[in-house]
C-alpha cells in the first residue's frame, strides 16, 4: 500500500489502464524473496522497482564481533551457491593483510574447488533457467548432474553446499584420497551430458523464441550498473577477474573469457553453457599436476591484522565478489563490507526488462541468477 | 508464395528441434534402470554418509567411559555463534592438588552451523563430527545435549 501512496503522493498518477502488481515476495521465479514492485500496462513492463532485505541478516555486523576464521563460515551462507569463491575471498584478504604465501598445494586445490563450484553454480542456473521457461524437465537432468558435485565436495569438505573449506592460511583438511579419481570421472561424465544440455534446451524453438533480443543490455549500462559475471561477459563487459586479477593457480592454466556482444538472453544463456565448457578444461588442466606439500600453512592460534584497509577480489558464479576488511589491529575486524555481485546486477533489471513482457521479465531476472542472500547479505 | 515456403519451413524446423530434445528425454524413459534416484527413507539401513560428513559434535567414549576432553574451553572460544558451553569444575587430586576438569560439555545443535572450527581446533581430539543427520525432534530442548556421559571421567594420560 505505502508505494501505492508514495506513487500518489509524487504526484507519478497511474494512468487508468497502469497496474502496480507486487511480483513476490514469495514468488517461484524470483529464487527466493525478492520483491519486485513492476508497474504493467496491460501485459507490457513500464517499471520494475526491486525491494530487498527480506531475509537481510546482517552479516556484516555480525563479522564485526567474531574473529578472521570464523567471518568464514558466514561467508558460506552469503552466496550459497559459490561458497569457495566466497570462503577464498576472505582467505586470500586475511592472507594479503598478514602477508602469508601459502603453498602452491593450496592454489591447486582452490583453484579446482572453484572451478566445481562454478559448474555446480551453472548447472543449477541452467535446470532453473529451464524451469522458469516452462520446461521441468531440465530441473531433473541438471540436478542429476549437480549431485556429483556435490558427492565430490561432501567427501573432502564434509558438506555439501556450506561447505567452509578454506581457512586463511591453507585449507581446512588435505583432498580426499578419492578426490582426483572422482573428479576425473565427473569430467568424463559431464563431457558426455554437456551436449545433452544443448540438444534439450540450447536448440529448443520456445527458448529461441523467447530468449532472442530479449532483455537487452547494452556495453555502456553493464558498465554503468556493474554488471558482472556472466551476465556482463554476454553484453562484452571484460571483466574477468580471473583473467584481470589472477588469483591462486589461475596465472597457470589457460581459458578463454567467453565474450559475446549480443546483449540478449540468449547470449547470457550460452556465456554460461560455453563457461562450463571452460571449467572442465581448467579441471582438466590443473587435476593430474596437483604438487605434493601442505595443505595448510601453520597460523598463529590468535590472528590480528596489521591497522589498515584491505580488498580483495575474487570471480564468483555470479560475478565480481569483493571483501573489504578494515582493521584497527584487534583481533576481530573494525568493518567488513562484502561487495555482492547479485546486487549490482539486479539493478540493471529496470533496463532490461522496461516494454518486454511480464512473461519475459521472468526469463531475463533468471539470466542475471540472482541469490537473495547474497543481495541481502 | 517464398514467404510461405519459408513460414512452413521454420514451422518444421521448430518441430524438429523439439524432437531432439524429446529424444533425449525418451533415451532416459525407455532405459530407466539406469537413473533411478537414491531411495532414500527405505534404504536407512544401507546407507553410508562420508566420513568426513559434519552432521553434528559429538564426544567419543571408551568402553570405560573414559573421554579425552580436558574442560580446557578452546573449543567455545572457537565457536563463532556460542553453540558450545563448558562448565567446569574443581576437584582435588590424590596429591591433595586443586585441578579443574569438565563438568559439563553443553552442546547446542540448534545454534550449531557445523563449521567445524571447535573440532579443528580441540587440543586433544576430545571432539569429533558425527554423522547422524536425521535430527529432526520435536521438542526444541531436545537439541541441547550434553556431551560427555553422566559419569564419565577423563582418560589417563592425557596431556592437559
Amino acid at each position: 500500500m505505502s508505494e501505492i501512496r508514495e506513487v500518489i503522493i509524487n504526484n507519478d498518477r497511474l494512468a487508468t489502464d497502469e497496474y502496480l502488481v507486487n511480483m513476490g515476495p514469495q514468488h517461484p521465479s524470483t529464487h527466493g524473496v525478492l520483491r519486485l514492485l513492476v508497474r504493467l500496462e496491460g501485459e507490457k513492463v513500464l517499471n520494475v522497482q526491486p525491494h530487498t532485505g527480506y531475509i537481510h541478516s546482517g552479516i556484516e555486523k555480525m563479522c564485526e564481533a567474531i574473529t578472521y576464521p570464523q567471518i568464514i563460515h558466514l561467508t558460506d551462507r552469503m552466496d550459497y551457491l559459490s561458497a569457495h569463491m566466497n570462503n577464498e575471498a576472505v582467505a586470500l584478504c586475511v592472507e594479503k593483510a598478514l602477508q602469508v604465501e601459502v603453498p602452491d598445494r593450496v592454489k591447486y586445490i582452490r583453484t579446482i574447488m572453484d572451478e566445481l563450484s562454478r559448474l555446480a553454480s551453472h548447472q543449477l542456473w541452467w535446470c532453473v533457467f529451464g524451469m522458469d521457461m516452462g520446461a521441468l524437465t531440465t530441473f531433473f537432468y541438471g540436478l542429476r548432474d549437480r549431485e556429483k558435485i556435490l558427492d565430490i565436495f561432501e567427501e573432502t569438505c564434509g558438506a555439501r553446499m556450506t561447505v567452509s573449506y578454506n581457512t586463511p592460511g591453507g585449507l581446512m583438511f588435505d583432498i580426499h584420497p578419492n578426490f582426483q579419481k572422482r573428479v576425473k570421472e565427473f569430467i568424463t561424465y559431464f563431457r558426455t551430458k554437456l551436449p545433452e544440455y544443448d540438444k534439450l534446451l540450447s536448440g529448443n524453438v520456445i527458448l529461441r523464441e523467447r530468449a532472442e533480443g530479449i532483455g537487452h543490455l547494452s556495453l555502456k549500462d553493464a558498465i554503468d550498473f556493474g554488471v558482472t559475471g556472466p551476465s556482463g561477459r554476454a553484453s562484452g563487459f571484460s571483466c574477468d577477474m580471473r583473467k584481470h586479477q589472477p588469483y591462486s593457480a589461475y596465472p597457470l592454466v589457460k581459458f578463454k573469457e567467453i565474450l559475446d556482444d549480443r546483449c540478449d538472453t540468449l547470449a547470457r544463456y550460452e556465456v554460461r553453457i560455453l563457461e562450463m565448457y571452460e571449467s572442465l578444461s581448467i579441471i582438466e588442466q590443473l587435476i593430474d599436476n596437483i604438487p605434493e606439500g601442505d595443505y595448510a600453512v601453520k597460523m598463529k592460534g590468535v590472528l590480528k591484522l596489521p591497522e589498515g584497509e584491505f580488498y580483495q577480489r575474487v570471480e564468483s558464479a555470479r560475478g565480481e565478489f569483493g571483501v573489504y576488511i578494515v582493521s584497527d589491529g584487534k583481533k576481530n575486524p573494525y568493518r567488513v563490507k562484502f561487495r555482492s555481485p547479485g546486487f549490482s546486477n539486479m539493478f540493471a533489471l529496470n533496463k532490461m526488462a522496461k516494454g518486454h513482457k511480464i512473461a519475459d521479465l521472468v526469463a531475463i531476472m533468471s539470466t542475471l541468477d540472482l541469490i537473495i542472500p547474497d543481495i541481502d547479505r | 508464395m517464398k514467404s510461405f515456403i519459408e513460414y512452413i519451413a521454420s514451422i518444421l524446423k521448430g518441430l524438429w528441434t523439439l524432437l531432439v530434445g524429446m529424444k533425449v528425454t525418451a533415451k532416459y524413459f525407455f532405459t530407466p534402470w539406469n537413473h533411478v534416484t537414491q531411495q532414500y527413507p527405505e534404504n536407512r539401513d544401507s546407507l553410508v554418509m562420508f566420513e568426513r560428513f559434519r552432521g553434528e559434535v559429538i564426544m567419543p567414549h571408551t568402553e570405560n567411559n573414559e573421554h579425552l576432553c580436558t574442560g580446557c574451553g578452546i573449543c567455545e572460544i572457537n565457536c563463532p555463534n556460542g553453540s558450545i558451553e563448558i562448565i567446569s569444575k574443581s576437584i582435588l587430586t590424590p596429591e591433595g592438588k586443586k585441578k579443574r576438569i569438565i563438568d559439563q560439555h553443553i552442546y547446542h545443535l540448534g545454534m550449531c552451523t557445523l563449521c567445524n572450527l571447535c573440532v579443528k581446533a580441540c587440543p586433544t581430539g576430545a571432539i569429533v563430527m558425527g554423522q547422524k543427520f536425521e535430527h529432526a525432534v520435536w521438542d526444541r530442548a531436545l537439541l541441547t545435549k550434553v556431551l560427555n556421559q553422566p559419569g564419565s571421567k577423563i582418560a589417563e594420560g592425557v596431556k592437559e
